[in-house]
């Protein structure tokens, strides 16, 4: 369809996101991600049965860690589309990085810079 | 297995406080059946400690490893090399595990990072309950299977209790009552005259109240 | 059943001697004044046999039930101990039965106790180093045999006549008389059962027990509580375990003013003792009124078991 999204948006494909694992959340915060987002399957359709389901409890435990640790909660999100919603892609990436956007830069990034610095 | 759960995060933050230089040492076997302190538990928490101290402006090294297991000899040493890099360890393994570190390493402070919490089994993926409490004399041939002093509240020998309600314990709803479960596996056994012996009084000197225990094996030593 | 009595039990004396008895329990208070049992014995003292003071009940903090019945010696009035496992390890149990027999306690109540989640220290430990049928094997070892768990001879054993308690409400029912069974194997002398408001239930059980000669061999004595208010029917109903309260008596008692209830709560209190008193293996009955000592007379008087007998 040819729709525009927010450059600032790096994608990382799985085949399932009951691929992802905990550490891989919390590694992309650790290295200076901003923001990270899971899109998932609509629930009830995943492909392999519960791999979004176990997404979102991963993204939940990551939020807690998150939050827990001072970094904020609100930066991890799980959301969930059929693969044909090519404007519902459009849609959450631009939501999600207005929301960064408006909770600034992760404190991990300036940690990272300062002691690069 | 050993059954065991991660100690809060806040608790551990409180724990390392004051060390600059930390060994997150993992164990591969009972804590990592029950999630809670093997090579993945490691890495979450070494990633999510690295990020607070960095929050906190602070310059901490935290590094990760795991270990076959804590409760044997040739695993620990695998280490020795490296332990006096470290200020602290903190040891994901079960009690014997930090126990055992803490006394292989002496000048290095060996601290907790799960509670331990019961000898079990995995009821299902996420759920563990505990099975055995180690009394040191087992009468699971007497009981069909089922064990009246780990699974009992009250470990009544010759059960159940009046409190004992549509097949749940009265401390708790969920909670199957252990006779219950002990009743209902000797009338599948056709073992029901069994019930009505009466146990003897038990031998607690082998349980917790006789001590500190030990177990010697002369034709392996 | 001999008809000779094992110890100086007034209670056993009047079961042996073939007469319905009639016990009633006080619960002690939570501190130290004594007048707090002392008063409620001297309400009940000529209408009942023997008083039973509670263990710590529901796991909550109270002066004990030793202490209590020593009490109601001294002032003339005969005490049974109850005796739950859950505090006390065995040297403390059997400690405990000498220091009760030094005072010519002649009863004991054997139990396991309610889990201390209850009380009021639900951190605390809890013994069951014993449990309730080991507790009476050991009071009958005792007194019989005349030797500690241990082995060693005890200087002029304790003589006690021995008790358990018997829910058939409890689930499963299929195993209650099998239970009753186990009790008397161990050396129970007499039962006080869990108080009764399904009667039909309660004569089921009765029933098993008789076709299986339990009756002959132990002393039942049907337990009875009277309700208050509706409010106390419902909670009982739905709040505690182990306890049968039938739709009917719910029904009935809400059937009646506010303020009649506790006379309708006696009444049904007194219909179920006078139909019991005619079942056969029923050989007394324990009045549980808790805070309602005062009842435990006109309850014993109108269901005709006044005067209680008069024993040497």
């Amino acid at each position: 369809m040819r729709l525009q999204y927010p450059s600032s948006i790096r994608i990382i494909l799985l085949p399932c996101t009951g691929k992802l694992d905990l550490i891989h959340l919390l590694r992309a915060f650790e290295r200076g991600a901003d923001g990270v987002y899971a899109v998932g399957c609509m629930e009830g359709a995943c492909q392999y049965n519960s791999g979004n389901l176990r997404a979102r409890k991963r993204v939940a435990q990551a939020r807690e860690i998150l939050e827990k640790i001072g970094i904020g909660g609100d930066r991890v999100q799980m959301y969930n589309l059929s693969s044909s919603e090519a404007p519902r892609f459009v849609e959450i990436a631009e939501e999600m990085t207005r929301k960064i956007l408006s909770l600034g830069p992760s404190p991990i990034k300036l940690a990272r810079k300062r002691m690069a610095a | 297995m050993i059954v065991a759960k991660k100690k809060p995060l806040e608790e551990i933050i409180e724990t390392l406080r004051t060390y600059g230089k930390i060994l997150i040492l993992g164990c591969n076997e009972c804590v990592t059946v029950c999630e809670a302190g093997g090579k993945k538990e490691v890495a979450v928490l070494a990633s999510a400690l690295r990020m607070y101290f960095m929050n906190q402006g602070k310059e901490v090294k935290i590094d990760e490893v795991t270990l076959e297991r804590q409760c044997d000899h040739e695993y620990l040493e695998e280490v020795r090399k490296i332990v006096d890099q470290y200020d602290a360890v903190l040891s994901l393994a079960c009690g014997a595990g930090v126990q055992f570190m803490a006394e292989k390493y002496m000048r290095t402070p060996v601290l907790p990072g799960v509670d331990t919490c019961f000898m079990g089994v995995t009821q299902e993926r996420g759920v563990w309950t505990e099975r055995c409490q180690g009394c040191g004399q087992c009468i699971l041939a007497w009981t069909g299977g089922i064990c009246p002093v780990s699974r009992c509240a009250k470990r009544l020998f010759n059960g159940p209790c009046g409190g004992s309600t549509k097949g749940k314990c009265e401390i708790d709803k969920e909670l199957d009552c252990g006779w219950q479960l002990i009743i209902d596996r000797l009338a599948e056994l056709g073992r029901m005259d069994d019930y009505e012996k009466l146990m003897p009084i038990k031998d607690w000197s082998t349980e917790r109240a006789g001590g500190p225990r030990k177990v010697v094996r002369e034709d392996v030593r | 059943m001999t008809s000779e009595a094992k110890t100086p039990s007034r209670l056993e004396k009047i079961l042996r001697a073939g007469n319905l008895a009639v016990t009633s329990e006080c619960g002690p208070p939570r501190g130290t004044d004594a007048h707090h049992i002392t008063r409620k014995a001297a309400l009940i003292r000529d209408h009942v046999d023997a008083i039973n003071i509670t263990d710590n009940q529901t796991s909550v903090t109270r002066l004990c039930s030793l202490a209590s019945c020593i009490h109601l010696k001294l002032m003339g009035v005969e005490p049974v101990l109850q005796m739950v496992t859950r505090d006390r390890n065995r040297t403390a149990l059997q400690s405990d039965i000498l220091g009760a027999a030094s005072f010519d306690i002649f009863n004991i109540l054997c139990l396991s106790g309610d889990h201390q989640k209850f009380g009021d220290n639900p951190k605390g430990q809890n013994v069951f180093d014993l449990d309730s049928m080991q507790l009476i094997q050991t009071v009958r070892h005792m007194r019989d045999e005349g030797k500690f768990l241990g082995g060693d001879p005890i200087e002029l054993p304790p003589r006690m006549f021995v008790g358990a308690a018997a829910n058939p409400f409890a689930d499963p029912f299929e195993i209650r008389v099998p239970r009753l069974a186990k009790k008397i194997a161990a050396g129970v002398e007499f039962i006080q059962t869990q108080c009764i408001y399904n009667v039909e239930k309660f004569e089921l059980w009765l029933k098993l027990a008789r076709d299986r000669g339990l009756t002959e061999k132990v002393f039942i004595l049907a337990g009875v509580t009277p309700l208050k208010s509706l409010g106390m029917a419902k909670y009982m109903k739905n709040r505690v375990p182990g306890m049968d309260v039938p739709d009917e008596v719910v029904k009935r008692l809400s059937g009646v003013p506010k303020d009649r209830q506790a006379e309708e709560g006696v009444k049904i209190c007194v219909e179920t003792v006078q139909r019991l008193k005619e079942a056969e293996g029923v050989k007394g009955f324990h009045i549980m009124a808790i805070e309602w000592e005062e009842k435990v007379p006109e309850i014993v008087e109108r269901s005709g078991l006044y005067p209680r007998p008069k024993v040497d």
